[in-house]
């Protein structure tokens, strides 16, 4: 029975649509996975010496210290990316098989996933550093199996939590909290997190508690899954209570409101278009490695202006490269009514606008680092409105993947959208700007720079219903291609 | 008012839709009949330029639809899920295919109104997306979509498929008053043979993308197009 079940795995992953691609970029993605292994371990290995030599402190104290915001970054990037088991389960239900084995594959699927291997990569060389460092070889293996009882006790938490975003999201509001008042010094959480995980290390033998609830957790994921094992039930699509909202307000913005009000519903109300706008929150922290002085080789004046571009560009990348795809699940809908492309891409246009200016107010505190990083961010943002939304709308014209909005997968990057037109259009977006700030910076000095940038900014804002008319050409030009490219699901 | 001349589409050297002349007038109710893979939604397909034609061309109202978008206000489909935006319930969506097509909030609710036996209060204010609706139900909010504006060309490809008999009953009647009492001419394909010839005037049967037979719906033609068929079955 096992034999069935890995040989249905083997092919759904060998099978999947994100394998079939050439062997060079397949090549690529190895070299890729590798690469990440290579920073994870190297991280692993070398924090040891990093936090010995730069914070003067016991390594183990420190990474003990962060551990528990290390476990809940960890829980929220699998309750974002981590896919649960038993989704593919449907067709099996049927069969003449045990439910019990079937649940019980499914869970023990998540066990060899790749958010538990990759933490593997760090723990393990960081547990040999400290055995080779003197460290009790005993205590140092009962905080590894501790540590290793821990994630996957994530990893059962999160079959549980799944789909439960308001259990999910009240957890993590309360850790943030934790975490700015640890910041501001006003409350420290890890006074007591830190000395459990210390236990582990003094005390091997507690390390028995986590691998222990870990093993509750996962009986406990089972009988969960087992008693749901109904098509109306745990296998049941989760439906949520729709709201009419007619967004009345939007009127104001005249004919594009048409628009508008459809594509803020498509963000408010699909998965994909919500990492999205997850993942340009990110974005605006982006810019601290550059004015932190986090990484060296960043320290240079016209990173400033590549990380201001970022920090309000976010969203305006994420999404608007993406444009028309998004609208791909309706494409022949849209095709078939009398489209005014001008407002379908004037609302895409204003929505990134917005967006941008949003950031921008986001990242003032940015000021902090002294106020040539604000200033990259301004005119980053006024770079990116005049210029970039253009020329990002203009490559995703040329962009016709799918997406479903539903999910989750491939939100992270799509070697379809890495063409050589996509990829000549990265060059005014991120380049030119540098080299703009360059001229300024070299003729007179950064305030030159950054007003070089800006009014280059301003400069593109004249350009867009130019821009508008040549992507409404491509739009028709590329019509039938596109139609028949949405219509093929993978 | 839908003229198509020497139509053929063409993948890979296989011919899936070769129309010499097939002239619909104004007002009439029209039947494509036809096995899997005949080539009735490429039809549907090619009439609504989401396909590019092999040779030939359709006019719909003497616009050319594979070079002008004109006959877009006129013309409006329902073929499959695909015209149908999952996040949206169905109001939002009738408010949205109705300002595209030009009608405000309260000509959309009229509309609306003359359809609630139709939608047997399935469809409006369940708090539900379209994407959470059953096959039936979004057939019907989509077929319903498809009326509003006031096209003069209605084209549903499949419309009775999924739908219950009482919903296939009314969606008929629906059909029929348009086509008699409006003067739309309404294109419908259908696997079921009885419902095409209760709902069309003319019947064309295709098989393997070409027209086989052309007829006026008359007492005979129900017998007629069951013998075809079950002939089709026994070669």
């Amino acid at each position: 029975m096992i034999k069935h079940f890995i040989s249905l795995e083997w092919k759904s992953f060998f099978r999947s649509a994100s394998f079939k691609v050439n062997l060079a970029l397949k090549i690529l993605m190895i070299f890729g996975a590798l690469y990440f292994i290579a920073i994870f371990a190297a991280l692993g290995a070398g924090s040891y010496f990093i936090i010995e030599e730069k914070m003067k402190q016991d390594p183990l104290v420190v990474i003990n210290k962060f551990l528990i915001f290390y476990l809940v970054g960890d829980l929220a990037m699998r309750y974002f990316l981590q896919k649960m088991p038993i989704v593919n389960i449907k067709p099996l239900l049927y069969l003449p098989l045990k439910k019990d084995q079937v649940v019980n594959f499914g869970i023990n699927k998540t066990i060899i996933s790749f958010f538990n291997i990759l933490h593997a990569f760090f723990f393990i060389p960081f547990s040999i550093v400290l055995i080779i460092k003197g460290y009790n070889p005993l205590g140092v293996i009962g905080w590894h199996l501790a540590i290793l009882g821990l994630f996957y006790c994530n990893n059962f938490i999160n079959i549980f939590v799944n789909n439960k975003d308001a259990v999910f999201y009240s957890v993590i509001g309360v850790l943030i909290a934790l975490g700015a008042l640890y910041y501001y010094d006003v409350f420290d959480i890890t006074q007591f997190t830190q000395p459990i995980f210390q236990a582990f290390y003094n005390q091997p033998y507690l390390a028995i508690i986590p691998i222990i609830s870990a093993f509750v957790l996962y009986k406990m994921a089972f009988s969960y899954f087992r008693k749901n094992f109904y098509l109306d039930a745990g296998l049941a699509k989760k439906v949520n209570i729709a709201e009419t909202d007619n967004m009345t307000w939007l009127n104001r913005f005249g004919s594009v409101s048409t628009f508008l009000k459809n594509d803020i519903k498509l963000i408010k109300r699909n998965k994909r278009s919500k990492t999205t706008v997850f993942m340009s929150v990110l974005f605006i922290f982006y810019g601290l490695l550059f004015f932190t002085g986090f990484v060296e080789a960043y320290d240079g004046p016209f990173w400033r202006i590549f990380a201001g571009i970022f920090v309000s560009g976010g969203f305006l990348f994420s999404f608007g490269q993406f444009v028309p795809s998004w609208d791909s699940a309706y494409y022949p809908l849209m095709m078939s009514q009398n489209i005014r492309y001008k407002e379908y891409l004037e609302s895409k246009w204003y929505l990134m606008v917005i967006a941008t200016i949003i950031s921008t107010v986001l990242a003032s505190f940015y000021l902090y680092f002294g106020w040539q990083a604000y200033a990259a961010v301004v005119v980053g943002a006024i770079y990116n409105i005049g210029v970039n939304s253009h020329v990002v709308l203009w490559g995703g014209a040329y962009i016709k993947t799918p997406i479903d909005l539903s999910s989750n997968k491939k939100a992270f990057g799509d070697k379809k959208a890495f063409n050589l037109k996509t990829l000549l259009l990265t060059m005014p977006k991120l380049i030119l700007p540098v080299v703009i700030y360059a001229i300024g910076h070299f003729a007179h000095g950064e305030v030159l720079g950054f007003i070089l940038v800006a009014v280059s900014g301003v400069f593109g804002f004249l350009f867009k219903n130019k821009v508008f008319g040549i992507i409404e050409k491509i739009y028709k030009a590329e019509k039938y291609k596109t139609l028949a490219a949405y219509k093929q699901k993978n | 008012m839908i003229t198509t001349s020497n139509l053929s589409k063409t993948y890979n050297d296989v011919t899936v839709l070769n129309i010499e002349n097939l002239d619909i007038p104004k007002g009439q109710s029209f039947g494509l009949v036809g096995n899997n893979g005949a080539g009735k939604t490429t039809y549907f397909s090619l009439l609504l330029d989401l396909i590019q034609p092999t040779t030939g061309h359709i006019k719909n109202n003497n616009v050319l639809v594979s070079e002008s978008e004109d006959w877009k206000p006129f013309t409006s489909a329902f073929i499959d899920e695909t015209f149908l935006i999952g996040y949206l319930t169905p109001e939002e969506y009738f408010y949205f295919i109705g300002e595209l097509r030009g009608q405000n909030k309260e000509q959309v609710d009229a509309l609306l109104a003359q359809f609630e036996d139709f939608f047997h209060d399935e469809i409006l204010n369940k708090k539900k997306y379209l994407r959470d609706l059953s096959k039936g139900n979004q057939k019907k909010a989509g077929i319903v979509a498809a009326l509003i504006g006031n096209p003069e060309v209605i084209i549903l490809d499949e419309p009775f498929a999924n739908l219950d008999p009482t919903t296939q009953i009314r969606l008929k009647g629906i059909i029929k008053d348009l086509a008699q009492t409006k003067g739309v001419t309404v294109l419908v394909s259908s696997h079921d043979l009885m419902h095409v010839t209760d709902v069309c005037e003319r019947i064309v049967v295709l098989e393997k993308g070409e027209v086989i037979k052309d007829l006026a719906t008359s007492e005979a033609t129900l017998k007629e197009l069951e013998a075809h068929f079950s002939g089709v079955a026994e070669v």
